[in-house]
């Protein structure tokens, strides 16, 4: 699998703040790779530099073998990007914006026509193309902006956040455009706040806190080097109090979940039997029972406020 | 070639979003054209010698008064970002910006241009020259308007406040409503620094009212004032260009 995004020691200073220190990775083609972080970790800084926004102070960001402190534009020409702020042109049509788009991109007209017909049906968007995007939902726009990134055909995908905020079926379609998008072997960088999104979409994904990189692996392979918060989660037929079950034995604590308790472990199939004789023993219907390993949402909130680290994990910078 | 395609798509795109804005229709057509009145009636001299100052002036402002409104906009509108992650060069999308300001400039100039002909019964002597006069100043005041918007800003207003508290007093001492040769000397000294000097004095050969400058000189001060503008706004837009991403 060929290497699209290389990135080796890259750092930025704004000013005298250090927003991206020293970090590292690699993304491949036809792979998502989940760049999450909490706001002002660096990953909009990092996006800007990898798009060629922004030069880096230091290190290097090569984007399908273009050097971006020194060939932006040769890059540029192959890259599609939504950043985390952006609109359309409010007063043009999606159907402008588009031909706009297409044109800076130097499409012959007959392509871009075709293509631009292509991307409005596909993201639904077909129907209102003479409508000014001012009047667009927030997830029509977001689907415009991501048509417009498509149009040229890039070979890397740049999205900075782009389902923050949006309804159901906007972000469905952009989930569905991105995995598709991978298998014609485009590499996708994608920004996220919502973990399970990371999770559920991406092939690998990197947690940058405070400018570093802390953690980068699959999303397995960080929730199993996290192995503090694996749990049973149960609901009974009848109200049971958290501390009439604390006493099983190998539970570290409980926690009430709406009508379900959590009893957190590290033998979970121990406390399930426990949690079966209890119930048993208190003659009390068992109407769920689930094991659970720690949520990547977990892993995240735990690395992104350094109160858990990665000792020893595969990626690990 | 594909600099100039891209320029030509950035110009279009600007067409059709700004050439309706507030204040490019205020700054750009009814102010001048007020100032113009609030000078022109009443006074006790032939309408005919109005026509290079109102010409000039009308230029000044139409074809400056684009560029500096689009910046601050596709700031604000959070529209720029996407652009310059595009394949284009800050010189081809800024001489986008201006050709779109040039084009309104020149076509807006046939206005004033109807009026002095029709009503105030003006004739042109050099045609030809009057078509140079037009097609240089355009494109100088152009310029001179993307120097305006290079603060980093996302505030138009406060950008056309920065233009107009220029172009205000250049109009007093650039042979708009005086002709140089009867300006005090230190006016005339002033006079020398403003490009709207070289449009007035140019108009006057063009209608034959004998301008007090060689139009050779107002030819090469013109072409030589669009150079320095471009180059001071070509370096501070590199710098302040990434700027208005933080804001």
């Amino acid at each position: 699998m060929d290497t699209v995004i290389r990135v080796k020691d890259l750092t930025l200073y704004y000013g005298r703040h250090l927003a991206v220190d020293h970090i590292q990775f690699e993304v491949k083609a036809g792979e998502i790779f989940g760049f999450l972080g909490p706001n002002g970790a660096g990953k909009t800084t990092t996006q800007r530099i990898l798009t060629g926004l922004l030069p880096p102070t230091e290190g290097s960001a090569y984007v399908l073998d273009h050097d971006m402190a020194k060939d932006p534009l040769g890059a540029k020409r192959h890259i599609g990007v939504v950043p985390e702020v952006a609109n359309p042109y409010p007063e043009l049509s999606g159907w402008r914006n588009l031909m706009f788009t297409g044109e800076i991109y130097h499409l012959d007209r007959r392509t871009l026509k075709s293509r631009a017909e292509t991307a409005l049906k596909d993201f639904g968007l077909w129907e209102r193309k003479d409508d000014p995007a001012r009047h667009y939902s927030k997830g029509m726009k977001q689907r415009l902006m991501l048509a417009m990134a498509l149009l040229h055909h890039p070979q890397v995908l740049f999205l900075d956040e782009p389902t923050a905020g949006l309804d159901v079926e906007s972000r469905r379609m952009i989930h569905q455009s991105v995995k598709r998008l991978t298998e014609d072997g485009i590499g996708v960088f994608y920004t996220t706040h919502y973990i399970e999104e990371a999770n559920m979409l991406c092939d690998r994904v990197a947690i940058i806190r405070e400018g570093r990189i802390v953690a980068s692996d699959t999303p397995e392979g960080l929730k199993s080097a996290f192995s503090g918060s694996q749990s049973v989660l149960v609901s009974f037929g009848h109200l049971v109090e958290p501390g009439a079950i604390e006493s099983l034995e190998g539970v570290s604590h409980v926690e009430k979940q709406a009508d379900k308790l959590r009893l957190f472990t590290d033998s979970p199939g121990l406390v399930a039997t426990q949690v079966v004789d209890f119930a048993r023993r208190q003659n009390l219907e068992i109407l769920s029972l689930n094991t659970l390993g720690p949520s990547l949402e977990e892993v995240f909130v735990s690395l992104s406020k350094g109160i858990f680290s990665l000792e020893g994990s595969t990626e690990k910078k | 070639m594909s600099r100039f395609r891209t320029a030509w798509a950035v110009a279009k795109k600007d067409i059709r979003i700004y050439y309706l804005k507030g204040p490019v229709i205020i700054f750009g057509i009814l102010f001048p054209g007020f100032l113009f009145m609030a000078f022109a009636i009443g006074r006790n001299v032939p309408k005919e010698s109005l026509v290079p100052g109102l010409i000039g002036m009308a230029l000044f402002f139409t074809a400056s008064a684009v560029t500096p409104a689009v910046l601050p906009f596709e700031t604000r509108s959070r529209t720029l970002e996407r652009v310059l992650t595009a394949p284009l060069s800050l010189s081809a999308l800024v001489a986008g910006d201006v050709l779109a300001a040039f084009l309104f400039g020149l076509f807006l100039s046939l206005v004033p241009l109807a009026i002095s002909l029709l009503v105030l019964g003006a004739s042109v002597v050099h045609p030809g020259l009057l078509l140079l006069m037009v097609v240089l100043s355009a494109l100088c005041f152009a310029v001179l308007g993307t120097l305006f918007s290079t603060p980093a800003t996302d505030n138009a207003s406060s950008v056309m406040t920065l233009a107009n508290l220029v172009r205000l007093p250049l109009i007093f001492f650039s042979g708009v409503f005086l002709p140089i040769d009867q300006m005090p000397r230190w006016g005339q000294w002033l006079s020398f620094i403003s490009p709207l000097t070289y449009t007035t004095e140019l108009a006057r050969h063009a209608f034959g009212q004998g301008g007090s400058i060689p139009r050779w000189i107002c030819v090469l001060a013109l072409v030589a004032f669009t150079l320095a503008f471009w180059y001071t706004s070509m370096t501070l837009h590199r710098r302040n260009m990434t700027r208005r991403l933080w804001l």
